[in-house]
């Protein structure tokens, strides 16, 4: 069972506790909302790579030539 | 200026453990610093976030980031929204065996009825190319002096021999 570690600043005192299962299905739903977020930023990144890739393709310049272009 | 630094608290896990709490933190100085060593039980190097009093809102940050090849910032490291602040990437256990990541956070004028500005510095350890050196300017947007802190990551926990250490600094 994962436990959260409190420091009482006061008395010094140390407690363990065990995590709730609240606090652990909370976790587990962050860590996998973290994950679709990523993946999302992949996929959209990807897309966009793309796109610029068939651009470049039709204009019939490099990326380098692109960037002439916009300096 | 700050002239005295006084360790308030100081804990070495002995057990891989989730999160850890600084409570009751004493009201007397005028900054607090908290130094952090870690190392996180993912294979991928975890995020390290920091809140306060124990809520989850109106948290707010920047960051600065390089991984070895690239630099990056932003303003939603992890996703993590408004429900913590961003201190840096710490070594998962796919990094150098036995390797720690340092993180320091600065917290001036804690018991201030003010907003609080928080100042992190941070970077990771591993013997290759990707490691994590990142700045972050947090911001907790609420007017209770701080009483409590607590770190954790975004995924995963912290592994034994991860480091705690809370300073009180006094300006005079």
């Amino acid at each position: 069972m994962p436990t959260k570690l409190i420091i009482n600043c006061e008395t010094g005192e140390q407690t363990e506790v065990e995590l709730t299962a609240e606090e652990i299905a909370q976790r587990e739903a962050d860590a996998k909302a973290y994950e679709a977020d990523k993946k999302t930023q992949e996929v959209i990144a990807a897309s966009k790579a793309k796109a610029k890739a068939e651009l470049l393709k039709k204009l019939g310049i490099t990326e380098a030539e692109a960037e002439l272009l916009n300096a | 200026m700050a002239n005295t630094y006084t360790l308030i608290e100081a804990k070495t896990l002995t057990t891989t453990t989730t999160s850890v709490t600084f409570s009751a933190i004493p009201q007397t100085y005028t900054d607090l610093k908290v130094v952090v060593s870690t190392r996180g039980s993912d294979s991928s190097p975890a995020g390290l976030l920091v809140t306060f009093n124990g809520t989850t809102t109106t948290y707010s940050h920047r960051y600065l980031l390089g991984d070895g090849a690239s630099a990056a910032s932003g303003t939603n490291a992890y996703s993590i929204g408004s429900a913590s602040i961003y201190a840096g990437t710490s070594d998962g256990s796919s990094n150098t065996a036995s390797t720690f990541s340092s993180h320091d956070i600065y917290i001036p004028n804690y018991t201030s009825s003010n907003y609080k500005s928080v100042s992190l510095d941070s970077v990771s350890e591993n013997n290759a190319t990707t490691a994590y050196p990142v700045l972050t300017a947090g911001l907790w947007s609420t007017v209770s002096a701080i009483t409590s802190i607590s770190l954790s990551f975004n995924s995963g926990n912290f592994v034994q021999y991860s480091t705690f250490y809370l300073y009180g600094i006094s300006n005079s």
